[in-house]
């Protein structure tokens, strides 16, 4: 079943994914407590992704892909011609750093696609790394949802700069779509309206 | 008060309609357990032990007689005709039905209400001083600002899951009374070297399984800038804070993990990027909005008024209730008045919908029509002329909302506990009314003066135990329900939290506790010294021996 909901030039219909996700394999490695960018804070309890994993993930030969980070970064190399030609998109979890990309790859521009996996609904990181992507980096292309995602977060993925969203395979995408518009005015200022409601209407004196 | 324009109401209008979709999505076995529940608590709505539980946002606490008027008739309508406030200045209704809430939520939007983020992890309502607007201390009146922090905080996308719950408070006096350093923001309102009207920022403040008080982020902060300023916390926050162990989850613990300085540098970093962008609040906002709060048409009045002192004088009943209830005012000849729900031996902060009707009628006739919550869980009628004074008390008399303990030791602060919540270990309620009922001689009450006495059933601390002089947490051992006693905390500029005096009690125990406590300050005060005074002068140490001494044998 396609649940693939894109937004273009304002409208949220149901969409063809043209992009193959490459997954990374299952590890047999005990997961590691990862380390974020607060060095002293390790805990957050995330596996991180091992040598052998980025070794052994199997990236298609040809055709429009989107690889995990780890693999966009370390076998960059291999992919440099088709991300010249437009064929790499990457996608990170919620708990992983922009940081890292950025210094991969500068000009966030040149990749037609970013996804962020969210693992788990209520994971609200993705909403902060959809601002930073739009606001701090400038990224222009599709930005993408993908993972535990529901209707009754689109609003805020919307607004937190995501442009298409794959909705759970066990729900209906053709429904979540009313629930991009549940508020027609909000109050503050986001990605998708930057400025808040004080400075879009006059709201009297 | 805020009174909504089209775009407010269409908000919460088109939240009724969401919410309304969303429990039906989850009675038609769309949604499971798991997905709904970040939902509905999101609108306040708790799954509890006996019936679900509705939170009802009274933002920083104000709330018009219109609107009280309505929530009693929810309360009858919906529940079993009572509702209780809560510490955070909200009204709960503990019986309501999972179906009607719904439709509870369409009657509060007719008169400007709403339950939105009242729980979840998520940016709650923002809490101020009860005596916000008309406390002689006020420097700044900071509702209007926490108006606009309303809007902005409300379905705000980037910060609408966070690892944990945000509480935020504001406070423009001198006399902090908003407990603003136990807040995951505190933002204390002054006026700088300039004149100009600026922020001190406290963060990481907090209750719960591990209190701490907030530090100083920023000493000075523009107040147009108070809206980007929080967005750069809260966004280091929502990307770093742990949401592997929900009692690791929230603020405090990052900062105090990585320490104040390296937030802070990351959250100025943050910053930098935010600064002066479209959030900023305009002069304009900021005079739209503090029109809504501008002081009331008072009259011109001497500060004195002869009626007023004649009751006092020949009034024994009356003079005892205008000691404790009376509150200064900065407009001569009005006074604010703090009605008590703490009737001895009663649940602390439950009111009645014929109660609550009468309060609005109260409201209607000798206030202008507004009243507030407090965190100590009475309502308060801020602008009473002095000559009004003695009508006012017997019509609260009259309704059971005139006992002269306000600030006293049985006005306890105290949370729903094991009778209502599912998250509490022990009752709360029935210890407060077993104080209450131990300490029923008023005499002995205003002798034992000013003290704070705050109970919660588990360390979630919603009855802010950790700040009380007298702090009682209830806590589960072996699966039975004891309590344990702390001394010493304190709420205000000088915050402290209390240290627990040893080991814990039965709730057969506690009222005597708590008169062992009283025993050992009144032998040991100065005059005119307070029992929190006495606690920080001799110690906890005395207060332990007492306690815990084996009844001595008479010789």
């Amino acid at each position: 079943m396609n649940n693939l909901v894109k937004i273009e030039n304002g409208l949220a219909a149901i969409a063809n994914d043209d992009w193959t996700l490459v997954q990374l394999p299952a590890t047999q490695v005990e997961e590691r407590i990862q380390a974020g960018k607060v060095v002293l804070f390790k805990l957050t309890g995330e596996s991180t992704v091992t040598e052998e994993q980025i070794a052994d993930t199997v990236i298609p030969a040809s055709g429009k892909i989107i690889v995990p980070l780890s693999v966009f970064v370390e076998r960059n190399n291999e992919l440099a011609s088709r991300i010249a030609q437009g064929e790499v998109g990457v996608w990170l979890a919620t708990h992983e750093l922009l940081e890292y990309l950025i210094q991969q790859q500068a000009d966030l521009n040149a990749l037609p696609i970013i996804a962020v996996f969210v693992e788990r609904f209520a994971d609200g990181r993705i909403f902060s790394l959809g601002t930073l992507l739009r606001t701090r980096y400038g990224f222009k292309n599709e930005l993408r949802a993908f993972g535990d995602v529901l209707r009754d977060q689109l609003f805020f993925l919307k607004r937190s700069g995501y442009t298409s969203f794959v909705i759970r395979q066990d729900r209906s995408a053709q429904e979540a779509i009313a629930s991009l518009n549940d508020f027609s005015k909000p109050y503050q200022g986001a990605v998708d309206e930057p400025q808040p409601v004080f400075r879009r209407y006059n709201r009297g004196n | 008060m805020y009174k909504y324009d089209e775009i407010d109401q269409q908000i919460v209008d088109e939240r009724v309609a969401q919410y309304r979709d969303q429990v039906r999505r989850y009675l038609a076995g769309e949604l499971s357990e798991d997905e709904f529940r970040p939902l509905r608590l999101q609108n306040g709505l708790y799954i509890q032990r006996h019936a679900p539980m509705l939170r009802i946002a009274v933002p920083y606490g104000m709330l018009s007689s219109k609107q009280l008027r309505k929530l009693g008739d929810i309360a009858k309508k919906y529940d079993k005709g009572y509702g209780h406030f809560s510490t955070r200045q909200n009204l709960q209704l503990n019986w309501p039905k999972l179906e009607d809430t719904p439709d509870i939520l369409a009657e509060l939007a007719t008169v400007e209400m709403h339950a939105i983020q009242t729980s979840g992890n998520c940016i709650r309502n923002i809490t101020t001083d009860q005596f916000v607007g008309i406390a002689p201390d006020e420097v700044i009146d900071p509702r209007a600002i926490a108006e606009i922090m309303r809007q902005w905080s409300t379905f705000h996308p980037e910060f609408a899951l966070l690892p944990r719950k945000f509480k935020i408070a504001v406070s423009g006096t001198q006399q902090d009374r908003a407990i603003v350093q136990a807040h995951d923001i505190g933002l204390e309102f002054y006026r700088d070297a300039n004149n100009q009207v600026a922020i001190k920022v406290w963060v990481g403040g907090g209750l719960g399984r591990t209190p701490i008080l907030g530090s100083v982020i920023r000493e000075h902060l523009d107040w147009q800038h108070a809206l980007t300023y929080c967005e750069a916390i809260i966004r280091v926050y929502n990307l770093h804070g742990r949401r592997d162990n929900m009692y690791k989850a929230r603020i405090k613990i990052l900062s105090k993990a990585i320490g104040i300085n390296e937030f802070r540098n990351q959250v100025e970093a943050e910053w930098t990027h935010l600064k002066d962008g479209p959030n900023t609040i305009t002069e304009a906002e900021l005079a739209r909005v503090a029109k809504h709060f501008e002081a009331m048409p008072y009259e011109t009045l001497p500060d004195q008024d002869d009626g007023f002192d004649a009751a006092v004088a020949s009034n024994p009943a009356f003079a005892a209730w205008v000691k404790r209830s009376i509150h200064a005012h900065k407009q001569p000849g009005y006074r604010a008045v703090t009605l008590s729900l703490k009737p001895h031996g009663q649940a602390p902060g439950d009111i009645t919908s014929e109660q609550m009707w009468a309060v609005a009628d109260l409201a209607d006739e000798y206030s202008f029509g507004e009243l507030r919550s407090s965190h100590e869980q009475n309502l308060i009628l801020a602008d009473v002329k002095l000559s009004d004074l003695y009508a006012v008390w017997e019509k609260a008399k009259a309704n059971g909302l005139a006992t002269p303990n306000i600030g006293l030791l049985t006005d306890i602060i105290c949370c729903p506990g094991g009778d209502f919540c599912s998250l509490a270990n022990a009752k709360s309620i029935p210890i407060a009314k077993a104080i209450q009922m131990q300490f029923d001689d008023l005499d002995y009450l205003h002798d034992i003066g000013d003290i704070e006495l705050n109970i919660s059933g588990c360390m979630n601390a919603c009855g802010h135990h950790h700040v009380g002089h007298i702090g009682i947490l209830g806590v589960d051992k072996d699966g039975s329900e004891w309590y344990q006693v702390t001394i010493g905390g304190k709420q205000g500029n000088d915050a402290s939290i209390g240290s627990v005096i040893g080991p814990s009690f039965s709730a057969e125990e506690m009222p005597g506790v708590v008169q062992k406590l009283i025993e050992v300050y009144i032998k040991e005060r100065t005059p005119e010294e307070r029992f929190i005074d006495t606690v920080r002068r001799i110690g906890a140490v005395p207060f332990k021996k007492h306690v815990y001494a084996k009844d001595e044998v008479s010789a």
